[in-house]
């Protein structure tokens, strides 16, 4: 076993495992806002626990068939667009990372490094447009 | 990282880590399930959004099921749970000392909310709702 050199000021992994910290509680406060939020809208006596759920982590009208029309319009405005921005690109950057990390881990000294990040890189931007045009998208056409 | 950790799975599940060993490989194991999850969840919503694809209406049918949901809700409230944990210790290092204490706490809170979660799963699935 050898000692590790540490870097010290900045340096790219400390940044990454502090954003992991942070982001991982800031997802935990968005989730219980868009949980009250949805308790506050009507969704107590309105849906059942798993569309429940659903409201919880991604608050978009589109994202789920409710027969309720107050609820789904509850949540078509500019607020929880901006939460479910806020939440994508969070949970998005910290799960992507966390991939990485986990990856990295198994791969240990290899060549394939720079090609494996930039896989993951790609996947993470391809999630975020995604993610991105389904909130963004003026509504569902099913 | 220049440690070699090529050990085969026997000799990695007798390492004696004991329960923040558990916990560090659930949290592994439940991170990976929701970037496998959510990523999938996303891509099957777009295509459904827009071209009403099958297969992705299909995809998002099978994550309503609740045998599914009962899984998720497991990874998903496991995981913000020891990751709470994890922040609170990592960030206050001091309160490391109690940390085998946390990790009964994390128990604590983590058996009523799944538990009672799990419950309501079941019973609306009985009654067929």
């Amino acid at each position: 076993m050898s000692s590790r050199t540490v870097q010290s000021g900045f340096n790219f992994e400390y940044f990454m495992w502090m954003f992991t910290r942070l982001s991982g509680v800031g997802l935990v406060a968005m989730a219980m806002i868009g949980l009250l939020g949805a308790l506050v809208l009507g969704a107590s006596t309105q849906v059942n626990l798993p569309t429940l759920m659903r409201w919880t982590f991604f608050p978009n009208p589109n994202h789920v068939q409710s027969s309720v029309p107050d609820v789904a319009l509850g949540w078509a405005n500019g607020f929880w667009q901006i939460m479910q921005i806020l939440i994508v690109f969070f949970g998005a950057t910290h799960g992507f990372n966390g991939l990485r990390a986990v990856v990295e881990d198994f791969e240990g000294k290899s060549e394939w490094k720079p090609l494996l990040r930039g896989l993951i890189f790609l996947l993470w931007i391809f999630v975020l447009m995604m993610a991105l045009y389904i909130i963004l998208a003026p509504e569902a056409q099913v | 990282m220049s440690q070699n950790r090529q050990v085969s799975a026997l000799t990695g599940f007798k390492y004696r880590g004991g329960n923040p060993m558990w916990a560090w490989m659930l949290h592994r194991i439940t991170g990976l399930g929701m970037v496998v999850f959510i990523s999938l969840h996303i891509l099957a919503s777009f295509f459904m959004q827009q071209t009403g694809s099958q297969l992705a209406t299909f995809i998002n049918t099978l994550y309503e099921s609740w045998v599914l949901q009962i899984f998720v809700v497991f990874f998903v409230v496991y995981h913000a749970l020891n990751g709470l944990r994890i922040a609170i210790l990592d960030l206050w290092p001091q309160f490391m000392v109690y940390q085998r204490q946390a990790l009964w706490l994390q128990l604590f809170i983590f058996a009523p909310v799944y538990g009672l979660t799990v419950l309501i799963l079941i019973q609306n699935a009985l009654a067929g709702s």
